[in-house]
């Protein structure tokens, strides 16, 4: 479960993702509360947390999406392997930050990644995840924080 | 700063050496760092790769991730600082906790950027690195 201010952890992280990284500020929805696994577009990067906290953190986006980030980082090459490597390293910069307010005994794992918009995800029975809704540009992604 | 570089255009040249485990993020570090006298001689995407490519190349600076399989960041720069002293190292990482922080300039680390970054804060350590 998640306190307010461990959310708002989130949520700043990812906003403050886009601002530097993009240089263009995402607005984030309203974060909800869902039990099981919520949906995920094309590529998901997941980063399995330890230590005092355990569970999840998993960024996932559209291709499209993925694909002007890319431009705005100066990115020239838009294989599925870059992709993939993208939707990883959004997932592990927003969690590396959370430890700003965590602490080093949240650990962090090395990002794993799937694709395809109907994956395994890795989920205990009866987790409850919460949602960050994120819109940049004409896109939408979650951050999706599922921690006991 | 100390080190064994050449000459490049009249100023001194030293040896760049860049670790992450994101292509994306060695690709944009060496992209976006500005300096005519740092020469990239080698990227790795792991503190074993970043191990070997160090023996092979002996560079002067190296930008070092922290979270990456097989052999961590923070692992990775004692051994770089074994051996060679005088080495430069610039963690580039998210992980935004003091305490990562401390570890790593114990370890040898001489600076410490968080990701995501900008390309000004970027130079602006790079250049307090070479100083």
């Amino acid at each position: 479960m998640l306190y307010e201010q461990e959310l708002k952890t989130f949520v700043e992280g990812t906003t403050n993702f886009f601002e530097v990284t993009a240089q263009q500020p995402a607005s984030i929805g309203s974060p909800y509360l869902m039990e099981g696994s919520p949906s995920v577009h094309e590529y998901t990067g997941v980063i399995n947390i330890s230590g005092k906290r355990e569970g999840v953190v998993y960024f996932t986006a559209p291709k499209a999406m993925l694909t002007v980030l890319l431009m705005k980082m100066q990115e020239n090459d838009f294989s599925h392997e870059t992709m993939r490597d993208l939707v990883g390293e959004v997932a592990n910069t927003i969690s590396g930050n959370a430890r700003r307010d965590f602490g080093r005994d949240f650990v962090i794992s090395v990002p794993s990644v799937l694709t395809g918009e109907k994956p395994d995800m890795p989920q205990k029975p009866g987790q409850r995840s919460f949602i960050i809704p994120i819109n940049w540009r004409s896109h939408s992604a979650k951050l999706v924080v599922s921690l006991s | 700063m100390s080190g064994n570089g050449g000459a490049h255009n009249g100023k001194r040249a030293y040896k760049l050496m860049i670790v992450d485990d994101s292509n994306i993020m060695r690709r944009r570090i060496e992209r976006s760092q500005q300096f005519e006298e740092l020469q990239l001689v080698g990227t790795a995407g792991n503190g074993v790769e970043a191990v070997e490519m160090f023996k092979k190349t002996d560079p002067d600076v190296v930008t070092m991730d922290l979270t990456m399989p097989r052999m961590d960041g923070i692992e990775c720069i004692g051994h770089l600082v074994a051996l060679k002293p005088a080495v430069r190292i610039l963690v580039i990482s998210a992980l935004a906790d003091k305490a990562t922080a401390v570890e790593a300039m114990e370890k040898g680390a001489n600076g410490f950027l968080n990701k995501p970054f900008t390309d000004r804060q970027l130079n602006e350590a790079i250049a307090e690195l070479m100083r």
